[in-house]
């Protein structure tokens, strides 16, 4: 262990939401824009540093101080940088610092621009506490953190009732799994506590790592829990509801958090208990299937969505059900690897919309639109590098990791390749039109917007240029072996984070690939035997049959949206029909919720809770309860007080009688 | 030979029967209070027991040899006296008022 930077990582961008949230009103505009850049600016580049010292060191950590010390359990305020954080960290602060640079531009003619900037810092200071936390209730408070800064953000212009609404529904859903998460959390405490030396902090990575036997039991219940609260956060079946409507926040926010970072926390979460999912093989199924399910689902939804955000926003869902599939099959490192590849191009698709709509002057619908390459050249150069990363065209990133997660699929069971292979030409298919709707085509704006439509200016642009180079060559971090050359570095770099083997007292710092090795011999058996058994023309028939099926899909997308469906404005289209109206209708699935689980809860709330619980029992029985009973009391008690002397003589007569010859008998036993 | 110490002792008046009487006078005190509705009768039968209470006293002093009684006695005497000027004062306005001593008749203070 070696004293780091990591403090001043997570600890900066807090002070900079604290500085541009108290006192960002009072501040000039250029001020307030380099405390939010200059803080995010700064922990990137003591993250590079951090980066390199785990290259040599292993982990790096920084110990703050003791945070709940109770009994047995002490809880540890430490961050920590393993190759999965470091990589997480630069992640991070990276897209976060484009991300920031552009919203100067973004929101420029805002009037709450400084608070705009105090929920970004913020979100990155939780996004950071939760990659960084040594253990599960640290990454719990960036997980917690993140979901408010969401909220946050999502109804960041919440003047508007729809844009509340949408804050308000992504909050309560992402809490029922939180739900799952806590009890998940509890579940380890309770299992470990008393097996293991007092005073550890059993929630800490190392020692579940280390006493990862004591849990084989409750392994798939532990998994199983924890991943309900990775299907609230990174939106996947049957929590993904909320993620279509976060975008009515700011196009920025949509990119940072509901593509790039927050959404993958779950997945992070996976990754960084590999070597929990590895003892739990059921639950690694569920993963892999409801993975596949939500990447479907939510992929042909995207195919007849009209608002270019919600494209976007139904493409991140199927994405991160990508994601999942790749960690429930086992195969983390390459999860995370769709994480890093999804994040450039994803944030490049965010931004670049976001670049479109404020040239379109906050119009979103597609139909609308139409021949915009001419007006915005950059925007539309950039977004089609993204696309065709996000289809898997080669040598593009996104074709790296999506290939590589339909081959280990491929590996487990060929349905789950199937779907996944399906969800691909999907992909392609709907960006297709998206870019077809978007900037081909004739202009179907009206006249007085088509006079305004001009070219993002630079600090708009330069973010979106630097992440489509990173969504062009982002996949060479990691080039499978069996293509020449390649050398598969994020997979060995990652492989000892995942597998939990960094955190064994015998792993030698500084011998990350040796250990990797090791650890495929003895522990990781069936991923080890997976690595090993890479059967080189399996993969090429993969490789080369999605990389066709990216370029067939872009090409009917192309035809279909370019040639033979004639796009109508919104005001000419017609109502859709049939199994359109269905996906435009996203299955029903918002509406299938609100019979069988918002309704219900309401009439109960109202019939049960309101008219009897708090009207009967409370209003009746407690409230107006206690005051009738004192009321009849003292109309009982009024019944002596009737003003007859002699009965009080009497009564006290008759008391006097009463306690003589009680103390009378007392007296002779 | 006759046993003249018992039948002395038998005649003697000891302790037991001065709280003999004074508890019975005590009780037709208590029985005049609660019985009577005669305010003046009631106010009688109150000395009558501060009476009986006086007795008690007294005979206690002179049994125990503790002048303490006789004190006690005194006092209650004195508290005895002025209450009687009180109460008495209060029965003459009552009865000018309302033409009864009739207690029960006394019941506004509960309303």
């Amino acid at each position: 262990m070696h004293e780091s930077l990591l403090g001043w990582i997570v600890l900066l961008p807090l002070l900079g939401a604290a500085v541009n949230g108290l006192l960002g009103v009072r501040l000039p505009r250029p001020l307030v824009s380099a405390i939010g850049v200059g803080t995010v600016a700064a922990s990137f580049v003591m993250s590079v540093m951090t980066f390199f010292a785990v290259k040599e060191n292993g982990i790096v950590s920084s110990h703050l101080w003791t945070w709940i010390p109770i009994g047995d359990l002490s809880i540890e305020l430490t961050f920590m940088a393993d190759p999965l954080s470091a990589a997480m960290l630069l992640l991070v602060t990276g897209v976060g610092l484009l991300i920031h640079v552009y919203s100067t531009g973004y929101m420029h003619g805002d009037p709450s621009y400084h608070r705009f900037f105090s929920y970004l810092n913020l979100f990155v200071f939780s996004m950071l506490v939760l990659v960084s936390g040594d253990n599960l209730l640290l990454l719990f408070v960036g997980w917690e953190g993140v979901g408010l800064c969401s909220y946050l953000l999502i109804g960041f212009w919440f003047s508007e009732e729809a844009n509340a609404k949408a804050g308000k529904k992504a909050f309560v859903v992402n809490r029922v799994g939180d739900f799952g998460f806590l009890i998940g959390m509890f579940l380890i405490v309770k299992t470990l506590a008393g097996q293991v030396e007092p005073g550890a902090n059993l929630l800490a990575f190392d020692v579940i790592r280390q006493h990862i036997d004591l849990l084989v039991p409750v392994a798939t219940a532990v998994g199983l829990l924890l991943f309900v609260g990775a299907t609230g956060k990174s939106a996947q079946i049957p929590l993904y509801v909320w993620l279509p409507d976060a975008m009515a926040g700011p196009t920025p926010v949509s990119a940072l958090i509901h593509a790039a970072t927050m959404v993958t926390a779950g997945v992070y979460m996976v990754a960084r208990l590999g070597f929990l999912y590895d003892v739990a093989p059921v639950a690694g199924t569920v993963i892999a299937v409801v993975g596949a399910a939500t990447a479907l689902l939510a992929a042909s939804i995207a195919l007849a969505q009209n608002d270019i955000k919600k494209v976007l926003a139904y493409s991140t869902v199927s994405q991160l059900g990508y994601m999942f599939l790749a960690c429930g099959v086992g195969a983390y490192y390459i999860g995370m690897f769709h994480v890093f590849t999804h994040a450039f191009f994803k944030a490049l698709l965010f931004l670049g919309a976001g670049s479109v709509i404020h040239s379109m002057h906050e119009e979103q619908d597609m139909r609308n639109m139409g021949g915009l390459r001419k007006y915005m050249p950059i925007t539309f150069g950039t977004m089609a590098i993204a696309t065709l990363a996000i289809a898997g065209v080669p040598p593009f990133s996104g074709f790296f990791s999506k290939d590589e997660i339909l081959y280990y699929a491929f590996k487990q069971s060929p349905v789950l390749w199937g779907v996944g292979f399906v969800v691909a030409g999907m992909t392609a298919f709907y960006m297709a039109r998206l870019m077809m709707m978007t900037f081909f085509g004739q202009p179907r704006m009206d006249e007085k917007t088509k006079s305004h439509l001009h070219e993002s200016p630079l600090s708009m642009t330069v973010p979106l240029m630097i992440l489509a180079v990173l969504s062009f060559a982002g996949g060479w971090m990691n080039i499978p072996e069996f293509i020449p050359g390649g050398d598969a570095k994020l997979h060995h770099w990652l492989e000892p984070s995942t597998s939990g083997d960094i955190f064994l007292a015998d792993h030698g710092h500084g011998d990350a690939h040796g250990a990797e090795l090791a650890s495929d011999a003895e522990h990781g058996g069936e991923h080890g035997a997976e690595v090993a058994a890479h059967s080189t023309s399996t993969e090429w028939t993969l490789a080369i049959s999605s990389a066709i099926l990216a370029l067939l899909g872009l090409g009917a997308g192309y035809v279909v949206y370019g040639k033979r469906v004639q796009i109508r404005s919104v005001a000419e289209s017609a109502p859709s029909s049939g199994l359109r109206k269905v996906l435009e209708n996203k299955w029903y699935v918002d509406e299938f919720y609100d019979a069988t689980i918002i309704q219900p809860i309401r009439r109960l709330s109202d019939t049960v809770l309101w008219r009897f619980v708090d009207a009967v029992i409370i209003d009746g029985v407690l409230v107006n309860g206690v005051s009738r009973l004192i009321g009849v009391t003292g109309q009982l008690v009024r019944l002596v007080q009737n003003g007859l002397i002699r009965w009080y003589a009497y009564s006290f007569a008759a008391g006097v009688v009463v306690l003589l010859v009680y103390v009378a008998r007392r007296i002779n036993g | 030979m006759p046993d003249l110490q018992g039948l002395t002792s038998a005649l003697q008046v000891g302790l037991g029967h001065y709280l003999g009487l004074s508890a019975i006078l005590f009780s037709i005190g208590v029985l005049g209070v609660v019985f009577r509705r005669n305010a003046l009768v009631m106010f009688m039968s109150v000395e009558l027991m501060l009476t009986a209470v006086n007795l008690s006293l007294i005979s206690f002093s002179r049994f125990l040899d503790d002048m303490h009684g006789h004190v006690m006695v005194l006092f209650v005497l004195a508290v005895a006296a002025a209450e009687a000027g009180v109460g008495l004062a209060i029965l003459v306005e009552i009865f000018r008022k309302r033409d009864s001593v009739d207690v029960d008749e006394f019941r506004q203070l509960m309303e």
